[in-house]
């Protein structure tokens, strides 16, 4: 055993070594340590450097709120984690962590230099020093930055590693597993409620459980033997589940809450067998019962950052808890009581301690049995100054004056090793705030303390500003009773034996002999922010407490200033002359301790990121070596290469096939709305731009859906099956939105039509055979039906059997040629697709991708919604004027149509565009001019489609153009990077004006 | 993460919902006789006060079915949640 290993517990096995490396040095601790407690017990407090002065800093607490003791574990494999705080990760065999932030090494540390010039570095550096010359931002700020400031080194490989969620309903949720906490599940638990605690760490009972002092007993027994008890009753209940190792993350409204369990991470990293790692615990509690307790408050004098100055409790957990002590030679610096249960702890155990306390006196029964036990006190007395390079070795102290404004007498140098400091506790009222709580302000301990009003949450214990153990048992009780509306509880007549702190004095920055400018007074001990860098800040005319924070990045490193706000706002509230209630707080932001990525995201990684959808066909396309695009979520075949061949190629070969013989497109993806009811047809009339009441059945009819600001929003051909039944096509894209759009006017602006929709995308798979071919195959796939065009005209419909199964036969076209889609029941698209290349054979039907579907329709001019209109074309931009019903009364975005802004003559309009060099293809979304003279150039308009069509052999391009109607046949120019490319306005429809081949 | 008692479901987590905007804008019967400015009024207006607030709602992975909620921005308290077409509670 090491020297600093002076005490045997329960909570540490000393017959279970562990072996661990630390800075490339191995080290032995025990079953049941944290890092941090098996480095203190090996004497090692150095285990970091300071954010920007690089200050040597060492293991400052035993939770959350540390601040200095953040390492890179397991550096160099798949599982490596930076931003480990070591006073919370459990020790197992094996474990390898690094300091951060230090370069070349912990003990010397280049970075260190900032520490001499820091005089050059004060509040708000960044944003003064780096601003200028904007040059060297780039190339030698952000480097420097960078390189120095290093905060770990995210992992390089994949996390090979699980992460879950998973959803719970509660009646009671308690967050946190120490006094307050167990009363509250005890009294949830049996009284029917189904319960929940969550606990951060690996075991209950919080500081309760290593209590062992005479100045505390409840029932007659230790306060930490009785709740030892209490927990294994607790343990035996029926109604609840304990989770320890799991944090709570984030408090939102209506009592829902986020908590992390760490599943395998104190495991040795053989023995974690892939398993889950994390699990994400979603819960909606109807009842939430907050006891999160308290930090206690570090002390803000000269040079408090040394390694070995602790947080006075920590120092005493150590001790009790871990059987460690944190020196051999300790001096307690306190304002308070809470402190000499640390000295009582350490001088039982024979170990030396002396005090220093602000206050002139306290009569307490705590301070007296330290009195008793021979502890020297320094009252009325300050630390001035630390001592020591790597480790605390002595400090100064000296008298303070009357009103605590200064410093009087002689100085005093006393030796120690560890300096446990406390300036008081801070009540954890993050959870509180975070739910939408707010928060009142204590004069007489300084804290701020919950404010209820919600009726679904209660904050219980030391989070609640009940720092005594009476208190805190007896308050509990009566809230909890009140809050589940319980008549009776086991803890009623519970009696409780406590020491009572009298005397209170706090001094937020104590007073000094050093003028404040060559005092580094810490406040911020992460991010490095002292005294000075407030006051400056409030000097230089920052008064909100969160412009303050930002300008001196108080708070803002990754402990969130759990141990640095309540310092900065006393002395902001000081140097203003203000009162601190007056200050506010800054917002308690989740999440309360960081969260994993991998437990954000939790399973959804990988294929699961996002949904794929696919086609029944998707095998075949596969097989076939399609190309895919991705269209929504939908995967599309994009083209279909043929040996290497390139986009190019392969659309050349595929548009060209598809005009001289056939072609085949899987077109399943398009949006299906089946719409059904007596006012079908009044309701197309209403979202359509065009008239539908003389619709035929059996007929298709294309349609263009505005928004009700006149703009295009969706088009697609619609078909109707009976008297009251039409089925609805929509862009693929599109198809969810349209849905719900038409549902909204549905259900609440027209509600009195009786119609019903019914997404039907995923039921039917559709195979789109076009090309002078088309009827060909048509007709040995259905060889009793007539394809004549007088019994089956373009945009009509049949019914068809392949086999037995029912089919639906489109006569419509988005390319322009003969074309016909075939619907059937998803299950058989794949048979159909195969039915018909075999029947295409011998016309060499030819499979085509969306690209050449693009470039194919844009031959006819035909607009794809979403590619050549973005949101601000109407169809009269668009030149598409005829489909613009005259007659209705109203349709969907009919009134916006001749808003002052939608008839103006200079809107973008739809044209096409000619290269005067045929093979020049234009890029899509390049900009359009037509004066190149006057400076600077205006952009008249951009390509929206372009192409080289191999059926025109040239090259066309769709563009919107402001007055665009009006230049059909003038000259613009496209500049592009190296050259002006000059174009002609044409109209958009480049082949086949007279629609021939829709009938060949 | 609000908890909606949807009035065909129950209550359900916010994740099932959308929100569609305020509420009680009327899409007028007759918008042909509306001057510009008043079919800008009906298009483009929309308040975003700090209190309490008429608001649309959809379960849209639910039962897909539009309602109304007073909700107060605040503090995001749901005050009330009712159906289309009824009125809304009078405070
Ligand atoms: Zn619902």
């Amino acid at each position: 055993m090491t020297k600093y290993r002076v005490n045997k517990t329960k909570h540490v096995d000393q017959t279970k070594t562990v072996s661990f490396d630390f800075d490339g040095k191995s080290y032995h601790g025990f079953e049941g340590d944290t890092l941090a407690s098996a480095l203190l017990s090996n004497g090692v407090h150095l285990v970091g450097r300071s954010f920007k002065y690089h200050r040597p800093r060492g293991i400052m607490s035993c939770g959350s709120e540390e601040p200095n003791a953040i390492c890179q574990i397991n550096e160099d494999t798949d599982l490596t984690e930076p931003n480990v705080r070591a006073t919370e990760i459990e020790l197992y065999e094996g474990l390898k962590a690094s300091s951060q932030n230090c370069w070349p090494s912990v003990n010397f540390d280049i970075g260190g230099i900032n520490n001499f010039i820091s005089s050059f570095i004060p509040a708000g550096f960044y944003y003064k020093t780096f601003m200028w010359p904007k040059s060297f931002w780039k190339k030698i700020y952000e480097p420097l930055i960078r390189w120095s400031a290093g905060l770990g080194k995210s992992p390089t490989k994949p996390d090979p590693e699980l992460y879950d969620h998973k959803h719970v309903h509660c009646d009671v949720l308690i967050i946190g597993g120490g006094i307050s906490g167990i009363i509250a599940s005890k009294i949830a638990a049996k009284n029917n409620f189904k319960t929940i605690l969550i606990e951060d760490k690996n075991i209950l009972g919080g500081s309760t459980i290593f209590q062992k002092n005479e100045n505390y007993k409840i029932n007659d027994k230790y306060s930490g033997e009785w709740i030892y008890e209490e927990i294994a009753e607790l343990k035996k209940l029926d109604n609840i589940t304990i989770k320890t190792r799991t944090s709570l993350a984030a408090y939102h409204s209506y009592n829902y809450l986020l908590a992390k369990e760490n599943i395998s991470d104190h495991l040795p990293l053989d023995k974690r067998n892939g398993g889950i790692r994390q699990r994400l615990w979603k819960i909606r509690a109807d009842k939430v019962i907050v006891a999160t307790g308290a930090i206690e408050r570090p002390l803000v004098f000269n040079n408090n950052d040394r390694p070995g100055i602790m947080l006075s409790n920590s120092v005493k957990k150590y001790l009790d808890f871990y059987g460690v002590s944190c020196g051999l030679n300790n001096v307690i610096f306190t304002n308070n009581d809470s402190a000499y249960e640390t000295a009582v702890s350490l001088k039982e155990k024979g170990i030396s301690v002396e005090i220093i306390d602000i206050r002139k006196k306290s009569n307490s029964k705590i301070v007296k049995n330290a009195e008793q036990l021979g502890v020297k006190i320094y009252w009325n007395s300050t630390v001035v100054n630390t001592f020591g390079l790597r480790k605390i070795n002595s400090i100064e102290i000296m008298n303070l004056s009357e009103d605590g404004s200064n410093v009087v007498g002689d100085k005093n140098r006393i030796n120690c090793d560890c300096l446990a400091i406390s300036g008081g506790w801070t009540p954890m009222v993050h959870m509180h705030t975070q739910s939408g709580g707010k928060l009142d302000f204590r004069e007489i301990d300084q804290t701020f303390i919950p404010n209820e009003i919600d009726k679904n949450h209660i904050n219980v214990g030391s989070c609640n500003g009940d720092f005594e153990l009476e208190e805190i048992i007896n308050n509990t009780n009566k809230k909890v009773k009140n809050f589940l509306k319980v008549s009776e509880t086991e803890f009623d007549n519970t009696s409780v034996l406590n020491s009572k702190e009298l005397d209170k004095r706090n001094i937020w920055l104590l007073p000094n002999y050093i003028s404040e400018g060559k005092c580094k007074s810490f406040i911020d001990f992460q991010n490095d922010s002292t005294a000075k860098d407030i006051k400056l800040a409030l000097r230089e005319g920052f008064k909100s407490i969160e412009h303050v924070k930002r300008y001196t990045t108080t708070g803002m490193a990754t402990d969130q200033g759990k141990l640095s706000n309540m310092h900065a706002l006393g002395i902001i509230a000081d140097t203003a002359g203000v009162k601190m209630g007056t200050l506010g707080t800054t917002t308690f932001r989740p999440p309360f301790t960081p969260l994993t990525f991998g437990s954000i995201v939790g399973r959804s990684v990988g294929n699961f990121f996002d949904i794929t959808r696919k086609t029944s066909i998707h095998e075949w396309h596969i097989q076939n070596d399609a190309k895919f695009e991705n269209v929504g979520q939908w995967k599309r075949p994009w083209y279909y290469p043929i040996n290497e061949e390139g986009l190019h190629d392969a659309v050349q070969r595929e548009s060209k096939a598809a005009r001289d013989s056939a072609g085949i497109l899987d077109a399943s993806t398009l949006g299906k709305i089946d719409i059904q009811g007596t006012d079908a047809s009044e309701f197309l009339n209403r979202v359509y731009t065009n008239a539908w009441s003389k619709l035929g059945i059996g007929k298709c009819r294309y349609g263009l859906m505005l928004n009700e600001d006149g703009m295009v929003y969706d088009d697609g051909v619609t078909t109707r099956l009976g008297e009251n039944h039409y089925l609805m096509t929509t862009t693929t894209g599109g198809a969810a939105n349209v849905l719900s759009k038409l549902e909204d006017y549905l259900q609440t602006e027209w509600p009195e039509l009786d119609v019903y929709l019914t997404s039907v995308t995923d039921h039917y798979s559709t195979a789109s055979i076009c090309g002078p071919n088309s009827k060909k195959i048509l007709t040995k796939i259905f060889p009793d039906k007539d394809f004549s065009d007088d019994a089956f005209p373009h945009m009509s419909y049949q019914n068809g059997k392949i086999d037995e199964i029912n089919c639906r036969i489109m006569r419509i076209s988005f390319t322009g040629e003969l074309s016909y889609e075939i619907n059937i029941e998803s299950k058989f698209g794949k048979s159909l697709w195969e039915k018909c290349i075999e029947a295409g054979k011998e016309f060499k039907i030819t499979p085509y991708g969306t690209e050449t579907m693009h470039l194919l329709r844009a031959e006819k001019g035909f607009i794809i919604v979403g590619q050549d209109t973005d949101g601000t074309m109407t169809p009269i931009d668009l030149q598409m004027d005829w489909i613009v019903s005259k007659k209705k009364y109203d349709f969907i975005g009919k009134r916006s149509l001749y808003r002052s802004d939608t008839i103006r003559e200079d809107r973008k309009q739809l044209v096409g565009l000619l290269t005067d060099d045929p093979n020049e293809i234009l890029e899509e979304g390049a900009q359009i001019v037509s004066d190149m003279s006057k400076k600077p150039v205006e952009m008249i308009g951009h390509v929206t489609s372009s192409y080289f069509s191999p059926n025109l052999n040239k090259s066309i391009a769709l563009a919107v153009v402001k007055s665009g109607k009006k230049l059909n046949g003038q000259k613009l120019i496209v500049p592009m990077e190296n050259k002006n490319i000059n174009v002609t306005v044409s109209e958009s429809v480049f082949l086949d004006k007279e629609n021939k081949r829709i009938n060949a | 993460m609000f908890l909606i008692n949807c009035p065909y479901c129950g209550e359900r987590d916010q994740s099932e919902f959308s929100c569609g905007g305020e509420a009680h804008i009327v899409r007028p019967k007759q918008p042909t006789e509306l001057s510009d400015d008043q079919w800008a009024e009906y298009l483009f207006m929309r308040k975003n006060i700090k209190g309490v607030q008429f608001e649309r709602w959809n379960h849209a992975h639910g039962c897909r079915k539009w309602f109304n909620m007073v909700r107060d921005t605040s503090n995001d308290k749901i005050h009330a949640v009712y159906k289309m077409g009824e009125k809304p509670p009078v405070e």
